[in-house]
């Protein structure tokens, strides 16, 4: 059974006097114990939002509405009144953020911000919380902990920032872990730490985890299953191997055209999506990639696209999808992290269209290498 | 398949154009800040108080049914003092008349002009002042080097100093040293004012240098003094220009105080709202409303001002742009 | 830090150098003079030379002023002409009283406009919200002194609640130590002195709240509606943590810091508004004594109290920084 089962979810925002923001529209995922899930999409799709209604910490204000479910072990995380939520969050289901130097209170030594979870969830104070503070800074790779516990966020770097909100995150052992782009203000090389120690504590405990980014090289570094979101909505659904060899939905495969590649023949241009997020159709009149897509064809307008089930577990939400990038489903056990050669795994009856966009990997990350 | 209606395949394309075009729409800090001004409604209050207050300052001491100086009331034996007799609202006398038998009404209404002109003339001087050394200061900081480091510290050494002393100390002491009257008034109000135009400006000025467009002139080539005079001053002075809204609120405030303690103009026979305020004290128990009237009149009119204020500083601040 | 304090308290000299040279000169330009003051308008030119020159204002404005700096730098602020004391010994006397009249403004102001702000911030848009808001704007825009009337006006001549004048009844006989009138009850044990003092500082105190209270009220408001948007009010509720635990320790503790930066601008305005204030409740401060000393054209009162006042105004905001950079880590003074 599923760890976290989040149905039809959807948040909109009514101002007076502007129209209702859709931010997300009806999106659905599942997240397996221990396993590792990507929301991934521009900024702006809604995949903040996601995790923020999950955790139901969207800053309460009029006109806000959330509805569907997203169901955490046997209970509806949206349904639950306040306290049992605060019971929930910290303990159970934990989040990391985006920008470690914010999310820190500036004006709280580090240590109490970590011994305040251990009091609050594990009853543990004084010398005890101290101890056991210390050690979680240790585990996220916080050199000299016991004097750290002293010292104030400011006068931390950027990549002990993000660990410490980890150590904090895992200090009561969750069993489902949102990271909300955890890696974007930080340094490429420190990012590349970050991602490891998040990999290596989920490995470790077992911990679920759900990773939000716009960065295709985290996702195909970590994730098993892999959300595209566009528009507040779904798009795709795939795990990490199929959907980097052979992207059905055409946003997808913008995605993966925008990356430099490694492998990229000199001269090879990247093909960025036009537009803008902005520039959106409501899901009630069609696709909402219509207005960007290039594979727009008449169907794509009138009514949503419905969710399309492909073999292997995927799905992909669109009338006239790429086509497949070989005859044969991408079961061929190829390390995702490898670089790969696209003739290699390219059915030569496949068009050329395909061939440009399947079988993309981003450019490798450092940690990828053995 | 679906059939597309026309209208929707026109939005699509329409959309779809939009997506390939760049973003175009740039609208200036204070077209945004006057369109979010329109919107708020305590902006709004605060105009209208202001326009209505202007209007009658302007236009209603030609209307006033009769003279400031008038003591009619006791030529015609109605007002007697002595006896506490001090008639209040009637027909002829919307306001009733005050302790020398004057219309009240007539005199709060010529006592606008004098509260705008004292509250806008000690405004503008300690703005004037105040611009001129924070000006100095801000852009001898701006040029850097071992001048213009000197000029900023000895100016603003200088405000810090006016800034020690209490500033009602301050306009008491000008008062005495010029002698009761309105000019004193406003030139002590407005000295008052000085130091928090000149830190304002200043400031502002020095993080405005700081700014990466001021770097981009100067790889052009553009002289320092016309960066400080051409890109600087003019972005620098926002909060200067709210500043001096709200210092009108105080300044009305101040120039009471200054009259009550005997500062103000000794010639009670051009009245002003803080000299009838203070001239109603001794009669608060027989007529508490000849207090009431001028106070009410200036917290109005303070509030207008506070108002109008407090909303351009709310949409000129760029924290609350979207 | 220690070097911090050094630094400014070094930086104190030349301001009231400079302080002193411009009262000095601005004095001596005054139209009039003690003598004036003394005689009336009767006084004949040879009186009056004669009182000029027993106050040693007929030498050159620079010896008279080198000779106020010597005696400066032996903390000899002269004699009071009018009253004929030193006034060291008149300052000691009169500043205790607007000390307690100040106190007891930001105690009022700090302690009703701190709750109210944040109470404000958090039912924002609901009626206490414009409420507290609205409260304030008008609170900013009352004249001082006609508050203290209407104050006086209600509460001590219409209900009788307060006394409408003075610091203490003189009928206690107090015993005078500090000349903190509160305080000195306290330290002789006459309670009943401490609490008449205490009830005297009631409606002054409250008209001169008026002002920092609504400036505090609005500070605190737009400060913790600031720091409830802040990420890390996100990350203590992403924690789990109580509602108790997120308030007072992660969006309490840092709105106050631009507050407390205001107190310490606030007190320094308090000794101005506290002159009106003393002048409608007849509560002998500094605040009436200085505007007769201006009268009287009394140099050694104006010179001196000035001086101090300014040297407080000075420490009062030393203090500030320093507190403030121990409620702000990221703060270091150097």
């Amino acid at each position: 059974m599923a760890l976290l089962e989040v149905e039809d979810l959807s948040v909109s925002f009514a101002r007076r006097g502007q129209r209702t923001v859709r931010a997300v529209d009806g999106v659905s995922f599942t997240v397996d114990t221990g396993e590792v899930v990507g929301l991934v999409g521009e900024s702006g799709c809604g995949k903040s939002v996601t995790s923020l209604a999950i955790m139901g910490l969207l800053p309460k204000q009029p006109g806000l509405t959330v509805g569907g479910k997203a169901v955490f072990d046997g209970t509806d995380l949206l349904q639950l009144d306040d306290r049992s939520r605060r019971d929930i969050r910290g303990r159970d289901i934990a989040m990391i953020f985006q920008d470690p130097l914010s999310s820190l209170n500036p004006v709280i030594p580090i240590g109490l911000q970590v011994t305040e979870v251990l009091t609050r969830h594990r009853g543990m104070k004084g010398d005890a919380a101290a101890k056991e503070a210390a050690q979680l800074l240790d585990r996220v790779g916080i050199p000299d902990p016991k004097r750290r516990l002293k010292e104030y966020p400011h006068q931390l770097s950027g990549g002990m920032r993000q660990r410490a909100l980890i150590a904090m995150a895992v200090a009561c052992q969750p069993r489902l872990l949102i990271a909300d782009e955890p890696t974007t203000a930080l340094d490429v090389t420190i990012q590349a730490q970050i991602l490891e120690l998040l990999k290596d504590l989920v490995r470790d405990s077992g911990t679920a985890l759900v990773m939000i980014t716009h960065d295709l090289g985290v996702v195909a570094g970590m994730c098993d299953t892999i959300n595209v979101l566009y528009g507040g909505r779904v798009v795709e659904t795939a795990r990490r191997r199929p959907l980097f060899r052979e992207p059905r939905h055409p946003y997808t495969v913008g995605l993966l055209g925008s990356v430099p590649r490694l492998d990229a023949g000199r001269g090879e241009r990247l093909t960025p999506i036009p537009g803008s997020v902005r520039d959106l159709l409501p899901w009630a009149e069609g696709c909402a990639f219509a207005p960007r897509c290039t594979r727009r064809v008449d169907a794509c307008v009138g009514q949503p696209p419905e969710l399309v089930s492909a073999h292997d577990g995927r799905s992909y939400r669109c009338v006239n999808p790429a086509p497949p990038a070989g005859a044969t489903p991408a079961a061929a056990p190829v390390d995702p992290a490898a670089p790969v050669d696209p003739a290699a795994s390219v059915d030569p009856a496949a068009s050329g269209e395909a061939t440009s966009a399947g079988g993309q990997v981003p450019a490798p990350r450092e940690e990828e290498k053995p | 398949m679906t059939i597309i209606s026309g209208k929707k395949r026109e939005k699509i394309d329409r959309l779809a154009e939009l997506a390939a075009r760049e973003d175009e729409r740039g609208v200036s800090l204070w077209q945004d800040a006057f369109r979010r001004l329109r919107r708020n409604p305590a902006a709004i209050v605060g105009a209208v108080i202001l326009a209505i207050f202007v209007l009658v300052a302007i236009f209603g001491p030609f209307f006033v049914p009769y003279g400031p100086k008038d003591t009619m009331g006791i030529r015609e034996g109605v007002v007697k003092v002595g006896q506490g007799l001090i008639p209040g609202p009637s027909s002829e006398h919307w306001l009733g008349y005050d302790h020398q038998g004057r219309d009240v009404f007539s005199r709060m209404i010529i006592g606008a002009r004098q509260t705008l002109l004292v509250g806008v003339v000690a405004t503008l001087i300690g703005l004037a002042l105040g611009a001129l050394i924070g000006g100095v200061a801000g852009a001898a900081a701006g040029l850097g080097g071992r001048w213009g480091r000197m000029v900023d510290a000895t100016l603003m050494r200088f405000i810090d100093m006016l800034l020690a002393l209490p500033s009602l100390l301050l306009a008491v002491s000008i008062a005495a040293l010029l002698g009761p009257s309105l000019i004193t008034v406003m030139i002590a109000v407005g000295m008052v004012s000085v130091p928090i135009f000149a830190r304002l400006l200043r400031g502002s000025m020095i993080v405005q240098s700081n700014k990466e467009y001021v770097l981009a002139s100067t790889s052009l080539g553009v002289s320092k003094s016309r960066i400080a005079l051409a890109h600087v001053l003019p972005n620098s002075l926002a909060p200067v220009i709210v500043q001096a809204t709200l210092t009108l609120a105080t300044a009305i405030i101040e120039a009471a105080a200054l009259s009550y303690l005997g500062l103000g103009n000794p010639d009670s026979s051009v009245p002003e709202w803080g000299v009838m305020l203070a001239d109603a004290q001794p009669w608060l128990g027989i007529r508490p409303a000849l207090a009431i009237y001028p106070a009410v009149a200036i917290i109005i009119t303070a509030l207008g001002f506070t108002l109008l204020g407090e909303a351009m500083r709310e949409a000129l601040d760029p924290k609350l742009r979207k | 830090m220690f070097r911090f304090i050094i630094r400014r308290l070094l930086q104190l000299i030349p301001t009231l150098f400079g302080l002193s040279i411009l009262l000095f000169i601005w004095l001596r330009r005054l139209p009039g003079g003690p003598e004036t003051a003394i005689l009336g308008e009767r006084g004949t030119p040879e009186m009056r030379a004669a009182i000029r020159r027993n106050l040693g204002l007929d030498e050159p404005i620079l010896i008279q002023y080198g000779r106020f700096v010597k005696r400066m730098i032996r903390l000899d602020l002269g004699t009071s002409i009018s009253t004929k004391r030193e006034v060291t010994t008149e300052f000691l006397q009169r500043f205790p009283g607007t000390i307690e009249l100040t106190i007891t403004a930001m105690v009022i102001a700090i302690g009703i406009g701190i709750p109210l702000g944040y109470l404000a911030a958090r039912r924002r848009g609901r009626f206490l919200d414009y409420a507290s808001v609205g409260g304030s704007l008008i609170g900013i825009c009352i004249p001082v002194f006609f508050l203290a009337y209407v104050l006086k006006a209600i509460f001590s001549e219409n209900l009788g609640w307060f006394p409408s004048s003075g610091r203490q009844d003189p009928i206690l006989g107090a015993t005078r130590i500090t000349n903190f009138f509160v305080l000195d009850g306290l330290m002789t044990r006459e309670w009943d002195a401490a609490a008449d003092a205490l009830w005297h500082l009631v409606l002054p105190g409250m008209a001169l709240a008026s002002i920092p209270l609504a400036i505090i009220v609005r500070i605190t408001r737009a400060s913790v509606l600031e720091v409830l948007g802040e990420d890390f009010v996100r990350t203590a509720e992403a924690k789990g943590l109580t509602e108790n635990v997120v308030r007072r320790r992660h969006v309490l503790r840092n709105a106050m810091l631009p507050v407390a930066t205001s107190i310490g601008l606030l007190t320094g305005g308090l000794l101005s508004g506290a002159v009106l204030t003393e002048t409608v409740f007849a509560f002998s401060g500094i605040g009436a004594f200085l505007a007769e000393a201006i009268s009287n054209r009394d140099y050694p009162v104006l010179m001196g109290f000035i001086m101090i006042i300014a040297v407080v105004y000075v420490m009062v905001n030393l203090i500030v920084d320093l507190s403030y950079s121990l409620i702000d880590p990221r703060v270091r003074v150097r």
